[in-house]
């Protein structure tokens, strides 16, 4: 890489009250483009806050977002999706009663402009854009390894497909960046490397990833830059391996997590 | 669900149309009793709405107790165009239908705040208020009385005056709406709206604005029920403010139900269902009690639905087709069919 990479996504002292309780407390840092960015801390810290922020379901007291030098405050969080602004829950929600192939063919919906009345006597050209759509949709499902499970209904797969089967929505939608929210919770240890691999391949299509997480060894393996929250406030930022030194760190979670 | 929207829909889609054409267009040699008749074209006009609704409960995931408001409107639309102002009931019917629509649009939007009982509650008191409004504004619409003096249908000059007639054109619409929502449901479109009912925060993650979705399949369902509304006040030659009440939204409701919210196909049965059983509560309820009908419908509709929710959950139609693939499907029935003597 020559140079600095560009700043694709700014978190301005951005700060959120849940009436009287600070959720976030001047949050300031930013993300470059194609970097893997890991949001760590302790439960409650206000990692999940910061992301829903940043996607548009909630609303900063004050700060500002800017992506791409464009301010996001106001903005919807379709208008967002349709920015490049990607994301994925902890709870997957997938839809369990679609298709898998037709969750990613949801994914795919910016993709296309078949509205109501087309949707109604449908001819050539709607046809056509279906047919786009579904070769999208199958191969975003490939990308995460569940091209054999196309035709199995979404919730009957197992906790950790649904997850993958999250995050190949979220990439059907085109993003520049994608929030994972805790995409390690409560896989194996194969279906962990296996998310590694694949948040190593998102990096490798020139996507920008934003990951708040828990587990720390999958943090260690993908993250570029570490960026640690505790009680609403910015603890610690750097790579890695300076972050894992920090003594305030080890102190607020590792070292609560370990004893 | 899925094996009735997706591979179902597709692969036996026309099948399925040829076969509902073909018994269709047979029926009347059966059932030939006026009665029978006029039976069959009410259970016609109240598929369409029931299959709009089907869209809006079923897909969008959206309650409306007050579907029969929009039937309403599409009947007195007509019935005041082609008597007050002598419009042709063809103009009326699609002008009423884009009127319905504009309305539905409009309710929506404040409407759409509300989620779950709330929402139901307000579609229920827009119900109320149309009825009200319907009875009230006597100068035009006749009052509690009704209005009477509507014109018939007309096909190439000539009213349509017998049920037969009005029988293949009222299930001529029927099919074309079914055809419609069939295509709706299978595209883009009908995808977000899946999304929508499956989980909200995820399709908005994905792109869908919500709103815009609910709204639209409102107004659709909207624009069906207005359809239905005004081919039933050419149909009666007359329309009241009783023809659009509270009864008619939890019949229509209950019929959508039976025949399975989240599925098209099962719409006209379900209406056929209802209709044909509140024709026998109306032989068996007098006989039970010396009161009229009308209060004693709504409890057995009540437990009707209680039923169908406990054992049916997903409808009458999920339940046949499940049943169906336990039993081998088309193959199991030859086989069982090749082992009778």
């Amino acid at each position: 890489m020559d140079g600095e990479p560009r700043v694709i996504m700014e978190i301005d002292r951005v700060r959120k009250e849940f009436g009287g309780v600070l959720a976030l407390d001047d949050v300031s840092f930013r993300v470059h483009e194609g970097q893997i960015l890991a949001l760590i801390g302790p439960n409650g810290a206000g990692k999940t806050t910061l992301l829903n922020i940043i996607a548009g379901t909630l609303a900063p007291t004050s700060g500002q977002v800017r992506f791409r030098d464009k301010r996001l405050n106001g903005r919807s969080t379709p208008e967002r999706v349709r920015m490049g602004i990607a994301r994925t829950f902890q709870q997957a929600h997938v839809f369990p009663e679609m298709t898998v192939l037709e969750n990613v063919m949801v994914g795919c919906h910016l993709r296309g402009q078949c509205e109501l009345r087309e949707a109604a006597l449908p001819f050539g050209r709607v046809r056509r854009e279906e047919e786009d759509i579904y070769l999208d949709a199958v191969r975003f499902l490939n990308l995460v390894g569940l091209g054999m499970k196309a035709q199995d209904e979404a919730g009957s797969l197992p906790f950790g497909q649904q997850r993958l089967l999250a995050i190949a929505r979220a990439l059907a939608t085109d993003p520049r960046i994608l929030l994972l929210d805790e995409p390690g919770a409560g896989l194996n240890r194969l279906e962990k490397s296996d998310l590694v691999e694949l948040i190593r391949r998102i990096q490798h299509m020139g996507l920008t990833t934003i990951l708040v997480e828990h587990d720390m060894e999958l943090v260690m393996q993908v993250a570029d830059w570490v960026v640690v929250l505790d009680y609403g406030r910015r603890l610690a930022q750097g790579v890695p391996s300076d972050v894992r030194r920090n003594e305030a760190v080890i102190a607020a979670y590792l070292g609560k997590d370990r004893d | 669900m899925t094996a009735l929207s997706g591979r179902w829909s597709r692969r036996g889609r026309w099948t399925g149309i040829a076969t509902l054409v073909t018994v269709l267009a047979l029926l009347p040699l059966i059932l030939r009793t006026p009665y029978a008749l006029s039976t069959l074209v009410l259970i016609g006009i109240y598929s369409i709405v029931t299959i709009g609704l089907c869209l809006l409960m079923g897909y969008a995931g959206q309650v409306s107790l007050g579907q029969a408001a929009f039937f309403g409107l599409g009947a007195y639309g007509s019935a005041i165009l082609t008597t007050h102002l002598r419009w042709s009931p063809w103009l009326a019917m699609p002008v009423s239908a884009v009127f319905t629509a504009i309305v539905a649009y409009l309710i929506g939007v404040p409407i759409f705040r509300l989620h779950g009982h709330y929402l139901a509650m307000g579609t229920l008191a827009f119900g109320i208020i149309v009825t009200i409004f319907l009875s009230e504004w006597k100068e035009y619409t006749g009052g509690p009385s009704g209005l009477p003096g509507i014109p018939r249908l007309t096909l190439r000059g000539t009213p349509i005056k017998t049920d037969l007639a009005y029988y293949y054109l009222v299930w001529a619409f029927a099919i074309v709406a079914l055809i419609i929502a069939l295509n709706v449901v299978d595209s883009r479109f009908g995808r977000a709206l899946r999304a929508i009912r499956d989980s909200e925060p995820a399709a908005q993650s994905l792109g869908i604005e919500i709103s815009s979705y609910k709204l639209r399949t409102l107004a659709l369902s909207a624009v069906y029920a207005s359809v239905a509304g005004s081919l039933h006040a050419h149909y009666m030659i007359f329309v009241s403010p009783n023809a659009c009440d509270l009864d008619l939204s939890i019949r229509l409701v209950l019929m959508a139900a039976v025949g399975g919210l989240a599925s098209i196909w099962g719409a006209p049965f379900g209406t056929a269902l209802v209709i044909l059983l509140t024709l026998v509560l109306r032989e068996i309820i007098p006989l039970l009690s010396g009161y009229g009908s009308g209060e004693h419908q709504i409890i057995a509709y009540g437990a009707l639905l209680v039923v169908i929710m406990i054992f049916m959950p997903q409808g009458l139609s999920a339940t046949v087709s499940r049943t169906w693939r336990r039993m081998g499907g088309l193959d199991g029935l030859r086989r069982r069919l090749r082992r009778a003597p």
